[in-house]
């Protein structure tokens, strides 16, 4: 590690951003920039069957013919496309390491930094960890006892060696290929993610948790996550994502596909911290993800829970596609803008199936020169008899120079729908700082209560380890940028 | 001296508020400060405890040996000096439990005692709260919110419990209670008194002090305090009411 590195690690009990370290190992990239080649390259370092090889060059071509969405809330360089390495995996990777031993030692220090010790995470009782390292999965650890209740839980590359017959059958079959322009970048140049199947009548005994992390300079990072939820079944699944500090602006964009049949609960926590760029807006990661889940049949619930506090540029909208009669959507987000962060995020809730509801809470927080969007489409189609959603935005403003949007759209087809919309803008109360400092409270321990107060009715849908780790999070975004 | 306020002169957006007031308060004294509507008495609270809106034009207030004015709202609270708002504000999520535990810990901190564990401090917070006759189920509650008018002076007085404070400054307390309210807020503040506590009572009525018998009655008016005495000033005003003093 160079005296920077360190000279970071040390700024990082000053705050700052926490996981700003680099971890130096060699590895192995195509040449930058997209083509056929850079796709042929992917697929057969993932040793992929023919077929997964020409969805990705379909989808590719399709991606060749499209524009970036462009109704956001934000405003950043034009990406350049060329200008990105596609795939980054630590060097004799091919050949996936038996157990940590063969681990690479630097790595597994990371994860320590991380607060993640793969140690650590063997004892911890309930959360299995599918570690992704820039586009390799590392190390999945509980995957014996999962395998014993028919639970798969693996990196998607694995899915589509020994599970061809369900990837077939779901991978893109929420988000198209040809939905918008990232779904189709991800689809084409996708390097690794986690797949997920809980068989009929299955609860998920454990939290099953991903470790997101981009490493490598200048590579983008795509991941493709597709978990099913078949019959009966129950699963709770927890995201974490950090990133090292860089000057560039990093990419990523993600896909995440859910599917809940008959009677099945799908609960998805996010935890967002992507580096965010520095005080003067340079670095950050450009946050371009797609989630979108299909309640597919009778009585199935889908739930998204988000908090975001990284990344430069945050396009976020998980979504809830009622299909089945009687099937719940809900989203529950924070996030949370500081410096020159830009977020737009929201969600989408189609209501398509009959007695079909949705609950919509989203929390922003505007600290600094940030801006902070919520976009929400509530839909109801025309066969979607006495479906209704219920819509709850709440801005917070801390300071004069940052901003707060809400852009709620509703749309609906069917006249039994109903619908509730609430929203409110505040700015952060001077009479409740004075009086949280009046008790010997400091202004920022003041704000950052007064904030996790305000987030609250999110951060309690969190299942608990991780809502720990939240609200600290939540205060390690607000540190320096009150007073 | 514990507190000495000396020709103290304050003004908020360009009205003068306070003008060359002086105020000694010694260790164990209770103080009560009566004064009309608009004399001044919330403000002087209010830079006691400093607030950062006012502008401090002449004067000096020293406190347990500091210069008050170098230290801010927090460093005041942590070396003992505590506010009982006359309208406590409503901070919604925010559980009585974590908000009071911080708070006694960042004044133990100052002090170089040990922290209060979790446990420890959950056991003080609910005999605390049997003590002043508060429900168990208030705890569960976010900070005010919701209160009716009582609750939350019951709250402000189970707070002062909690942090023992050497000053505290009752604004108006008395305010908006009925009697049993009254009561039980009263009671409270006489549990706590010691010998080596100081209380300065702000109040328009001269009711809460049939409840809290002060050593020191003062009488504020137009930013001054007029005259000072015993409890039997308290009964003249009652009495004549403000018109002589002013």
């Amino acid at each position: 590690m160079n005296s920077e590195t360190l000279n970071t690690l040390d700024t990082y009990t000053k705050n700052k951003y926490k996981y700003g370290f680099v971890t130096e190992i060699d590895d192995e990239k195509p040449k930058k920039g997209l083509n056929e080649d850079t796709i042929k390259f992917i697929s057969l370092k993932k040793n992929e069957p023919e077929w997964m090889l020409a969805w990705r060059l379909k989808a590719y071509s399709k991606w060749k013919k499209m524009k970036e969405p462009e109704w956001a809330n934000l405003s950043f360089p034009k990406i350049d496309y060329q200008d990105i390495y596609y795939y980054s995996a630590p060097k004799g990777f091919e050949k996936k390491p038996k157990d940590l031993s063969e681990v690479d030692p630097k790595l597994i220090e990371t994860y320590n930094k991380l607060g993640i010790p793969l140690e650590e995470q063997k004892v911890l009782a309930g959360v299995a960890v599918d570690v992704v390292f820039d586009s390799v999965s590392v190390a999945t650890t509980y995957k014996g006892e999962l395998e014993k209740l028919g639970i798969i839980f693996c990196s998607i590359g694995e899915a589509i060696q020994k599970y061809p017959d369900l990837i077939k059958k779901y991978l893109g079959s929420v988000i198209p290929p040809g939905d918008h322009s990232f779904s189709a970048l991800n689809s084409a140049v996708f390097t690794d993610g986690s797949f997920v199947y809980i068989p009929e009548d299955v609860k998920c005994p454990m939290e099953l948790s991903t470790y997101f992390r981009i490493n490598a300079e200048n590579t983008g990072q795509f991941e493709r996550t597709l978990i099913i939820a078949d019959k009966g079944s129950y699963v709770s699944y927890l995201e974490g994502c950090t990133a090292p500090k860089r000057d560039d602006n990093q990419l990523h964009a993600a896909n995440v596909e859910l599917i809940a049949l008959e009677d099945a609960e799908i609960k998805y926590s996010t935890v967002q911290n992507w580096y965010p760029g520095d005080e003067d807006g340079k670095g950050g990661i450009y946050n371009f993800v797609t989630k979108r889940g299909l309640c597919a049949g009778k009585n199935s619930k889908i739930s998204w829970t988000q908090v975001e506090t990284g990344s430069a540029i945050t396009w976020k909208y998980p979504s809830c596609i009622l299909k089945g009669d009687n099937s719940i959507g809900e989203f529950y987000s924070v996030a949370i803008t500081n410096n020159f962060q830009q977020a737009d995020t929201g969600t989408k809730m189609t209501h398509i199936g009959k007695n079909t509801k949705s609950k919509i809470i989203s929390k922003g927080i505007s600290l600094g020169k940030s801006q902070n969007t919520y976009r929400g489409e509530v839909s109801f189609l025309r066969k979607a008899d006495k479906a209704r959603n219920y819509t709850q935005c709440d801005s917070l403003l801390v300071g004069n120079m940052c901003g707060a949007h809400t852009v709620p759209y509703i749309d609906s087809k069917n006249n039994t729908a109903v619908i509730e919309h609430e929203a409110s803008t505040s700015k952060i109360n001077e009479d409740q700082l004075y009086y949280c400092r009046q008790r010997g409270l400091s202004h920022e321990e003041a704000v950052s209560l007064i904030v996790n107060g305000f987030c609250k009715q999110v951060l309690q849908e969190l299942p608990m380890e991780f809502a720990v780790e939240a609200q600290k999070l939540v205060s390690i975004s607000l540190e320096g940028s009150v007073g | 001296m514990f507190l000495e306020i000396k020709d103290l002169s304050v003004k908020i957006e360009n009205k003068n508020i306070l003008k060359s007031l002086n105020l000694n308060i010694n260790k164990g004294e209770v103080h009560a400060i009566m004064g009309p509507n608009g004399s001044g008495k919330s403000t002087l609270a209010n830079v006691l405890a400093g607030k950062e809106d006012y502008e401090i034009l002449d004067g000096k207030i020293n406190f347990k040996d500091n210069d008050l004015f170098d230290l801010n709202i927090e460093e005041r609270a942590q070396e003992g000096m505590f506010l009982a708002f006359q309208y406590p504000v409503e901070i919604p999520g925010v559980n009585i439990t974590p908000f009071l535990h911080s708070a006694i810990n960042s004044k133990r901190k100052r002090l170089n005692k040990e922290e209060i564990d979790n446990l420890s401090f959950a056991k003080l917070l609910k005999s605390k709260a049997s003590d002043l006759g508060i429900n168990i189920d208030m705890l569960k509650r976010s900070v005010n919110t919701g209160f009716s008018g009582g609750e939350k002076k019951r709250y402000e007085i189970l707070q002062m419990s909690i942090l023992n404070p050497d000053l505290a400054i009752l604004d108006e307390t008395d305010s908006g209670l009925d009697i049993d309210a009254l009561k039980i807020v009263t009671d409270g503040v006489n549990k706590l008194k010691t010998k080596d506590n100081s209380f300065l009572i702000i109040t328009h009525y001269q009711k809460l002090l049939d409840y809290i018998k002060p050593d020191y009655v003062h009488v504020m008016v137009n930013g001054s305090i007029v005259k000072s005495g015993g409890a039997e000033i308290a009964a003249e005003i009652e009495k004549d009411g403000f018109q002589k003093f002013q």
